[in-house]
C-alpha cells in the first residue's frame, strides 16, 4: 500500500484571493514580515502499488483532482503506516 | 421542443429552469435525476446552477466526472442545444465542453444581484431575439464567477465571436468582463447570471425570456426546414 500526497496550487499568473485575504488578515494581526501567502489544496491517497503508479496518480490529476486551466500539481509517494 | 434538466445532488435551480422551459415557454420539460437518465428523446439539455456536491473539490468538478456527462457530451457533439447556467456553466467548463475556469471572485464574497449585461453575440441560437448590443438586466448569485482564460484562449472565443453576453460592470474580475461564452459550434452556451430567474415582469425582470424564446423558436425553424 502507498500513500499518495498531492499538492495543488494555483499557477503563478493566477489570482489566489484566498491567499491575498490571509495575507491582509495576518498583516492585521502584525505579522507584517508576510510578504505573499499562496492557498492550495492537499489530498492524500492510499492505493495499492504498481509498476506505474506515477502514470496513474499523473491521470487522476488531469482527470479530476487538478484543473489544469488554472492549477499545478506535484505528488509524493511513499510505503503506507496504517495505525 | 422537448427540455431536459438535469437534477444532481446539491442542484438548487432545477425548479426555476422547469418553471421557465415548462410553465412559461409552454413547453415539454422534464426534472432529470442524473443517475437514471436517459437524454436520447429530449432536444435540449438545460443544466441549473446550485452546488452540486457542495462544491467539493472544485465547483462542477464531481458533477461533471458523472456517468450522465457522457451522455451530455453525446448530445452536445450531435449539434443538439445544451445550455449551462451559473453552476451548470462551471461543469460545463469542467467537462471541456466550453474553455476555460471560474476562480472565486475578484473580492471573494457571494454576490446576488442584478447585473446590466450587454448581448455581444445576438446571432447565436440562444440570443437572435435580442438586438445587437442590448442591455438587458439579469439576476447574478455566485461567489465563483471570475471568468478564466489564458491569453490565447480568449483571443480564440473573440476572434471566433464566442463571447455572447458580456458585464457592464464586471462584478467579479472575469477576464474580458465575461458573463457568458458558446462553443465553437454554436451549441453549447455557459452563462453565469440566470436568465431562468428573469421570465416574469412580476419577478423584476423578464429579460431572460427572450433566450428561452431564441431557442425554441431556432429549433422550431431548423426542425421545419427539415421536414
Amino acid at each position: 500500500m502507498k500513500k499518495v500526497t498531492i499538492h495543488i496550487m494555483p499557477k503563478k499568473d493566477v489570482l489566489d484571493p484566498q491567499g491575498k485575504a490571509i495575507q491582509t488578515s495576518l498583516s492585521a494581526l502584525g505579522f507584517s514580515e508576510v510578504e505573499e501567502v499562496q492557498t492550495g489544496k492537499l489530498v492524500e491517497v492510499f492505493m495499492k502499488d504498481s509498476e506505474d503508479i506515477n502514470q496513474r496518480i499523473g491521470e487522476m490529476c488531469d482527470k479530476l483532482l487538478a484543473n489544469p486551466v488554472m492549477e499545478d500539481y506535484h505528488f509524493e509517494v511513499e510505503e503506507a503506516v496504517r495505525s | 421542443m422537448k427540455f431536459a434538466v438535469i437534477v444532481f445532488p446539491g442542484s438548487n435551480c432545477d425548479r426555476d429552469m422547469y418553471h421557465a422551459a415548462g410553465d412559461v415557454l409552454g413547453m415539454e420539460a422534464d426534472l432529470v435525476w442524473y443517475e437514471t437518465g436517459n437524454l436520447e428523446n429530449y432536444d435540449a439539455i438545460l443544466l441549473p446552477g446550485g452546488f452540486s456536491y457542495g462544491d467539493y473539490l472544485r465547483s462542477g468538478a464531481i458533477a461533471s466526472a458523472s456517468g450522465v456527462m457522457q451522455q451530455i457530451k453525446a448530445h452536445a457533439g450531435a449539434g443538439k442545444p445544451v445550455l449551462g447556467v451559473c453552476n451548470g456553466f462551471q461543469i460545463l467548463l469542467e467537462a471541456g465542453l466550453l474553455p476555460g475556469a471560474m476562480l472565486p471572485n475578484k473580492h471573494l464574497s457571494f454576490m446576488c444581484h442584478h447585473e446590466a449585461l450587454a448581448v455581444a453575440n445576438h446571432e447565436t441560437r440562444f440570443t437572435t431575439s435580442y438586438d445587437k448590443g442590448e442591455i438587458i438586466h439579469l439576476p447574478i448569485a455566485h461567489g465563483e464567477g471570475n471568468y478564466f482564460a489564458d491569453d490565447e484562449t480568449l483571443s480564440e472565443l473573440k476572434r471566433n465571436n464566442q463571447i455572447v453576453f458580456t458585464y457592464e460592470n464586471n462584478p467579479n474580475g472575469s477576464a474580458a468582463n465575461i458573463a457568458g461564452i458558446i462553443n465553437r459550434q454554436g451549441n453549447v452556451l455557459g452563462m453565469m447570471p440566470h436568465p431562468e430567474r428573469a421570465v416574469e415582469k412580476l419577478l423584476g425582470s423578464n429579460d431572460g425570456f427572450r433566450l428561452f424564446q431564441s431557442l425554441i423558436e431556432n429549433w422550431r425553424n431548423a426542425y421545419a426546414a427539415n421536414l
